[in-house]
């Protein structure tokens, strides 16, 4: 890519409004994860009696929901992010383009 | 509260131990079963359904382009299914219902791990790849950098482990066919080798990719049928599911909790690095997000993937409890012993034939092959990418190599993989290979992971750091794993294991990325300037993928 695209493209302002907007998401969507995750972990490392302990007088117990959660906000954290990265960051990505090309 | 079975004796944990890990990918040794036709058959109108397929695939198989990436003409929803179908390998359908069925919730606690780096996937990595790669992973690991060290470290992590991978998947293959279809062990080895060769020889990535398709929608299909059957039993009231698996099994309520699966947080929190970064690391997966035509696409896909993929695992726990009822308490699934015909990981097959018949039965274990079938393509076609584009075409020809005779490399490649796999896959056959998915993990996770992650988003990575930091990760991963207990013991035959922890991931990958962080610090040579100068062209086509290639024609 020549340098002088490259100066351009970086000194668009809504590319800086991309940058800034997609990868303080991307992070923060990433440390939601970890904590979720790793929470999760520590919690069959540290916590199984929580985990054990039933829900109500039946054999469900707490673990099985909260398994199922991690499952769960696993996907929709992922299709979170892709609907908005579809939308709002592809707009943005297509007028910079067109301005600076 | 639930009082805890503590008086788990040691063999109890390693025969834990040692099935939650063989759900990566290994089955161990297996008995030879009576010829099973009606699963011979199955195969082989998906045997013969797929030809078709690798005929139609080589019509559109006439450059480079093509054959490493289907000409990036693949769609977000096709490219989700065929990343699931890489990622469900008949090790993870087998070996993760038999952990659900043996120990209950420890087996979903796996299943969890293995899901949860697609997310970190998307939101940092899919569309930075797609926007600066083209064929394989080192395109964008090598972006700025000098091309000759990069490529090398590249292309030897990917051989590694692609080698390591295909092993486990050669070995399970030919453990399998005993068990499946009642055949001796080298003839699967061999077809399993043949017909992938056929695939990515003639196919390329349009053919591998399908064939992954067609394998996912089968595998879906046939284990949603049997979390329905299961399901319907119970009026779909999970708890009378759970309710009656706890009466029945010889752990009681303990199934409901975490048990053995974790030993200390240290083995726990480096097992889930393995899981999370190693996903982001497999070349055969990276590979596929050079197939959409579009950063979008690519995102479509991860997301389809993450939605395949979590079902996939709802339904493997299902099936698990549903194999505690339906066979642990039939004697027709039991062997003299009152263990399981076949082994543990027969549960799922024996569950098909209780709520399908003998057909069903056919069925599930054909797309078990099939399964495997597919996994080795993907890993061969990974494989025979890293030689011909990253060594041949870039190191040797200076990216002057024409496309013909680029392919003519990948061919070659492939066919020479293919008997490598095959001569492993026999030589292998009565060897202990737990310990090589988990390795093929670690090494992705400590050495092309951090790599490719500092090579996008750390501006003052240069050339040395990455090679160096790349390569003390991947030695790191090998030599803990040698001297851990999968191998130190289970295979060396030694007493005590060195290193005590069940994954070196949180060794190896500290020891990948402060090698890359401290040798590219250092670096003060000419090189590392033209490096670190370059980053700015890199990130603006990464963030935008203004001068990416799009759709075919790259």
């Amino acid at each position: 890519m020549e340098e002088d695209l490259v100066q351009r493209i970086e000194s668009n302002p809504k590319y800086r409004q991309l940058v800034a907007a997609r990868s303080s998401y991307g992070w923060l969507l990433t440390g939601m994860m970890m904590v979720a995750y790793y929470g999760y972990i520590l919690l069959v490392a540290f916590g199984k009696n929580l985990l054990s302990a039933t829900i109500g007088s039946g054999v469900m117990t707490w673990g099985i929901p909260i398994g199922l959660f991690v499952i769960v906000f696993t996907v929709a954290i992922t299709g979170i992010y892709v609907w908005r990265a579809n939308r709002e960051f592809d707009d943005l990505t297509a007028q910079i383009r067109s301005e600076v090309l | 509260m639930i009082t805890f079975q503590r008086g788990l004796c040691a063999s109890t944990l390693y025969a834990v131990a040692g099935t939650v890990w063989a759900a990566g990918g290994d089955l161990g040794q297996m008995q030879k079963q009576p010829t099973n036709w009606t699963a011979i058959s199955m195969f082989a109108v998906f045997v013969v359904f797929t030809l078709f397929i690798t005929k139609w695939a080589a019509s559109k198989t006439k450059s480079a382009a093509e054959f490493y990436t289907a000409g990036g003409g693949i769609t977000g929803f096709q490219n989700g299914l065929a990343i699931a179908g890489d990622y469900m390998s008949a090790a993870s359908f087998l070996g993760i219902s038999a952990a659900v069925y043996l120990n209950g919730y420890d087996g979903l606690i796996y299943s969890i791990g293995f899901l949860v780096g697609w997310p970190v996937i998307t939101f940092l990595m899919a569309e930075r790849l797609r926007n600066l790669g083209r064929f394989t992973f080192a395109d964008v690991a090598a972006y700025r950098f000098q091309q000759t060290p990069i490529r090398v470290f590249a292309a030897s992590g990917t051989l590694v482990v692609v080698a390591f991978y295909l092993i486990a998947q050669m070995v399970g293959a030919g453990q399998l066919i005993k068990l499946l279809f009642g055949l001796e062990y080298w003839l699967a080895v061999v077809i399993v080798g043949s017909l992938m060769m056929v695939y990515v020889l003639f196919g390329g990535m349009t053919a591998t990719t399908w064939v992954q398709i067609i394998k996912a929608g089968l595998l879906l299909a046939g284990a949603s049928f049997m979390a329905f059957m299961v399901l319907a039993q119970f009026r779909f009231n999970p708890e009378a599911l759970f309710a009656k698996a706890v009466e029945i099994h010889a752990k009681k309520d303990a199934i409901m909790g975490p048990g053995a699966f974790i030993k200390d947080p240290i083995s726990a929190i480096s097992f889930g690095m393995a899981l999370m970064f190693g996903t982001a690391g497999l070349p055969h997966i990276l590979m596929r997000f050079f197939t959409v035509p579009s950063a979008k696409e690519a995102r479509k896909s991860v997301f389809w993937a993450t939605t395949w993929i979590a079902y996939f695992y709802l339904l493997t726990f299902i099936i698990g409890f549903g194999a505690i009822v339906l066979v642990s308490t039939n004697p027709a699934y039991k062997d003299a012993l009152g263990g399981l015909l076949g082994g543990n990981n027969m549960a799922a097959i024996h569950l098909a034939n209780a709520v399908g018949g003998n057909v069903f039965l056919g069925f599930i274990s054909a797309v078990a092959f099939a399964t495997i079938l597919a996994v080795v393509a993907g890993l061969t076609l990974s494989g025979a990418s890293a030689v011909s584009h990253d060594l041949y075409a870039t190191v040797f020809k200076k990216g002057q190599a024409a496309s013909d005779k680029e392919l003519g490399v990948s061919r070659i490649t492939t066919v020479v993989l293919g008997i490598v796999a095959v001569i492993l896959g026999i030589a292998f056959e009565k060897q202990n290979i737990a310990f090589m998915v988990s390795l093929a993990f670690a090494i992705a996770a400590s050495a092309t992971f951090p790599v490719l992650f500092m090579a996008v988003l750390w501006k003052d990575c240069t050339t040395r750091g990455a090679t160096i930091g790349g390569f003390l990760g991947l030695i790191t991963a090998v030599g803990l794993t040698l001297v851990s207990k999968s191998v130190w013991v289970d295979v060396l035959g030694h007493k005590d294991a060195i290193f005590p922890y069940t994954s070196p991931a949180l060794f190896s990958m500290t020891a990948g990325f402060v090698g890359i962080w401290l040798f590219s610090i250092l670096d003060r040579s000419e090189r590392a300037r033209i490096d670190r100068a370059g980053y700015a062209a890199q990130k603006v086509r990464s963030e935008t993928g203004i001068g990416a290639s799009g759709a075919s024609g790259h």
